[in-house]
């Protein structure tokens, strides 16, 4: 009977930890490179956390008199104004800057009614007042921070310190590298966008577990084992597990890339980079950084109770 | 852990087949779903406003203006009760950003006569039942030996927007319901706001126009002493009157006597209709009781003379009275449209908001691009959940087939638990979906991979599965829960369509436990049990 295919031989000998000194470049890069493009090229502040108005219309003729509509906008004097094509040739989206009070930003709305006329077809709108924008960026912010210090006490919780700390900075690495893909393609960072953080976050951590998992079982078994040899053994034991969960997540949201549509495609590209991404700091940021760290085997041989107390050692996890 | 008692057998397979029977439903169009048996499932999931096209209005009060009218009306009161207790005072002012005010009283004796008939204006505000009195609104409290200064307290404030709000939300209620939409809701957000959320509304300038104005209606008399282009040059007008403009472009100014002769709250109907006479459309009025015989007298009094009917303080129309009018009743023109008559009428029968209402946040959403949308995120969907389905079979073979019999369980279910509980599915909520569908297989990926491992350590078929198994379910679980805990804080996060991303993945992992575990784990069991196979073929 088929016995399907074996992706990841079972036998894989990757010297992971061995490239260390390249990966840590990488890594740095993939941190230090976003925050860089953040500070000089910044992100593309959707209304949401600009305060603004947007507007999509379809045009009736196609592809959509870019030109003409910039005119007529222009014309009504609401300041910075954005006109770009949007996924289709007759589909056009309008992003005016936030107006000064509620009222003139309702006002210009309706101006821009005016200007652009019963022709086209206004397929959304939407207002963002500055209280809101605002207090979206306050509870975004939060968000993420709330989410990760969860996911410390969790892992915290659940393993010891280092592995904690581990995780948190390999999921700093996962955010910031995802914020840079925003920055780079000038992507709208909007609710969403945290949204895509958030998600990336929680989900980038579960190979993190199962490595951390074995990597803990290891250092009960081999007692004698040098550190470097005993992560690339666990990183290898668990690779298939690893990529294999990742590869089908990453799978299931393709396809949203190129049919989601666009309202939804900066979603879909966070999600699937974050994806990557996450994956690339389980084996090569989260675990490395145990060298650092130095756990100590006695808090796992001489002191079992800690965490793992619900099990011997007979009964690893996956 | 493969064996199963028939209880939990059964128990399993009810619940599969619940999820299927709840889930059907969204496969038929509702047209047919309504032609269906009424003892089958007919719940069909909501379909978020970015999917099926519609309105998110949220509105918040304007607290500033709120706060105003109150410090007016306190300063009403206290100039009457100090001169019904014939007090002497002097300086009666207030102060906005104090929330206060404040009078002097001329003689040091009447102080305590004075602080004891103000303190009167004070009313208890019972906070719930449960809690009961939670002070005063006002605090009334002397201030040095000649002044009183009279304060709005927090509860007063909070208990003051509390039945603002809970009337702006029923106003708006009248006002949208006038629409004949599908299901609007519309409901308080936090301390002073109103989230307006309307389906397949097309036409929204007009519903905004229609729920941010006030349509406070007062009927006042017009002043026929003074000449209103002159007043309104010169910005002045005699004591007891005031300047008001109409509603014409440019706006025509009317110096009108402030009294308020009769007001909107004495409207009991209002029907939009046309002059018998010009044929052009105007609003009919019928007022109660006593608005009948209030505007009765009045126009008795004052045939011949124009009266003002004032619209949140612009002059709408300003006929002259031609004839006492004594069956409480009228009809307004003012060059109305059809539609602005309808909408007038509207307003006028809704009744005034309690201040003014702005918008805050806005997202309308067309139903063509709603429809893009859905077709979109359905094509996107079922791509991926194929694009997994044959990852897995050609992975694990049989047990990937497993798996993906389980994930569709899992897509049912989710389906079931949105349509049950009446939650809302949106775009991202369908990306949600697909992230499931990615998150559910990872429990088959960590139990298959653990199958994998246990065999090559030499174990039998039986005991490699039951280790697969049961090593791999902790595993899971801790990856579910990171998970979730991101997911649970980007709700509280979240409105609207992000949200419903929120609602999607959280039901989607809670489900994925019990099929990608518990569903396949009986699948694998029968299997072992019918085939006793020598070999897993994993």
């Amino acid at each position: 009977m088929f016995r399907g295919i074996h992706f990841i031989p079972p036998d894989t000998k990757i010297d992971f930890v061995g490239l260390r000194a390249i990966t840590w470049i990488v890594s740095a890069l993939l941190t230090v490179v976003p925050l860089v493009l953040v500070a000089t090229v910044g992100l593309n502040m959707g209304i949401d956390f600009q305060g603004g108005t947007l507007i999509e219309i379809k045009t009736k003729e196609s592809p959509a008199n870019l030109a003409d509509i910039r005119s007529r906008i222009n014309a009504l004097g609401l300041g910075e104004v954005q006109i770009q094509e949007f996924g289709a040739p007759d589909a056009v989206l309008i992003r005016i800057a936030s107006q000064p009070t509620e009222q003139e930003q309702q006002a210009s709305i309706a101006k821009v009614k005016g200007a652009l006329g019963d022709e086209v077809e206004y397929r959304r709108v939407e207002i963002v007042g500055p209280t809101i924008s605002g207090e979206l960026i306050a509870s975004g912010t939060i968000a993420v921070v709330v989410a990760l210090l969860g996911i410390l006490i969790y892992v915290w919780f659940r393993f010891e310190w280092q592995f904690a700390v581990a995780a948190i900075a390999s999921l700093i690495h996962d955010v910031t590298g995802t914020i840079g893909l925003y920055s780079l393609f000038q992507l709208e960072f909007n609710v969403s966008s945290i949204a895509a953080i958030l998600t990336i976050i929680g989900y980038s951590l579960n190979d993190k577990v199962v490595i951390f998992d074995r990597i803990r079982e290891n250092l009960r078994k081999y007692k004698r084992m040098p550190l470097v040899q005993l992560l690339d053994v666990s990183i290898n034991e668990t690779l298939a597990r690893a990529v294999l969960t990742h590869v089908t997540t990453f799978l299931a949201m393709l396809p949203f890339l190129f049919f989601g549509g666009e309202t939804i495609f900066g979603f879909a590209l966070a999600m699937c980079w974050g994806i990557v991404i996450g994956a690339y700091s389980s084996i090569f940021v989260a675990s490395p950084l145990q060298l650092i760290l130095g756990v100590k085997r006695d808090a796992f041989s001489a002191a079992p109770a800690t965490s793992a107390k619900q099990k011997g050692p007979a009964a690893a996890r996956a | 852990m493969l064996h199963f008692q028939r209880w939990k057998i059964i128990l399993v397979l009810g619940i599969v087949i619940a999820g299927i029977l709840f889930s059907l439903p969204n496969l038929f169009p509702a047209a047919t779903m309504a032609r269906m048996p009424s003892w089958l499932p007919h719940k069909q999931v909501n379909l978020g406003l970015d999917l099926q096209g519609g309105a998110h209005l949220l509105y918040q009060l304007d607290q500033k203006e709120m706060v105003q009218d109150w410090l007016n009306n306190i300063r009403g009161d206290v100039r009457e009760t100090l001169r019904k207790d014939r007090i002497g005072y002097s300086d009666l002012a207030q102060d906005l950003a104090k929330r206060s005010v404040s009078v002097t009283i001329r003689e040091p004796a009447d102080m305590d006569k004075a602080y004891a008939a103000l303190k009167k204006l004070a009313v208890p505000v019972g906070g719930d039942v449960f809690a009961g009195f939670s002070g005063y609104d006002l605090d009334v409290a002397k201030a040095g030996d000649t002044a009183i200064t009279l304060t709005v307290t927090d509860p007063g404030m909070a208990h003051r927007m509390t039945s603002a709000i809970q009337a702006s939300i029923e106003t708006i209620r009248r006002r949208v319901d006038a629409f004949g939409t599908t299901e609007p809701s519309i409901q308080r957000e936090g301390a002073n706001r109103v989230l307006v959320q309307v389906p397949g509304i097309q036409d929204v300038e007009r519903l905004k126009t229609l729920i941010g104005e006030t349509g406070k209606l007062e009927f006042k008399m017009v002043d026929p002493a003074v000449d209103a282009a002159q007043a309104a040059a010169t910005k002045q007008v005699p004591v007891g009157d005031e300047l008001v403009y109409g509603t014409e472009v440019p706006p025509v100014p009317y110096v009108l006597k402030d009294q308020v002769l009769v007001s909107g709250q004495n409207l009991v109907d209002a029907q939009p209709g046309f002059d018998s006479r010009t044929g052009e459309p105007v609003v009919t009025f019928r007022f109660d009781a006593a608005g009948a015989k209030r505007f009765g007298k009045v126009t008795q009094e004052n045939v011949g003379l124009p009266f003002a009917i004032v619209l949140d303080n612009k002059v709408v129309s300003a006929p002259v009275i031609r004839e006492p009018i004594l069956g409480g009743t009228g009809q307004i023109s003012g060059n109305f449209t059809v539609q602005r008559a309808n909408d007038l009428a509207v307003l006028l029968r809704s009744g005034a908001l309690p201040a003014k209402l702005t918008v805050i946040e806005e997202r309308t959403v067309g139903a063509s691009l709603g429809a893009d949308s859905i077709a979109s995120g359905k094509k996107a969907a079922i791509m991926g959940l194929a694009l997994v389905m044959i990852f897995m079979l050609a992975g694990y073979g049989l047990f990937g087939m497993f798996a993906n019999i389980a994930l569709i369980f899992n897509i049912a279910l989710i389906f079931a638990v949105l349509s049950l509980l009446g939650a809302t599915l949106t775009l991202p909520g369908i990306a949600g979906i697909v992230l499931t569908i990615g998150i559910a297989v990872d429990a088959n990926v960590l139990i298959n991979e653990r199958i994998r491992e246990e065999i090559r350590s030499g174990k039998s078929p039986y005991a490699a599965v039951d280790a697969g198994y049961s090593r791999a379910l902790i595993t899971i679980i801790d990856s579910n829960v990171t998970t979730l805990i991101a997911v649970l804080v980007l709700f509280w996060l979240g409105s609207g369509p992000v949200r419903g991303f929120a609602v999607t993945l959280t039901i989607g992992i809670l489900a994925s436990m019990f099929t990608a575990v518990t569903v396949t784990r009986l699948m694998v069991s029968y299997w072992l049990r019918w085939t006793r196979p020598q070999l897993i073929p994993i």
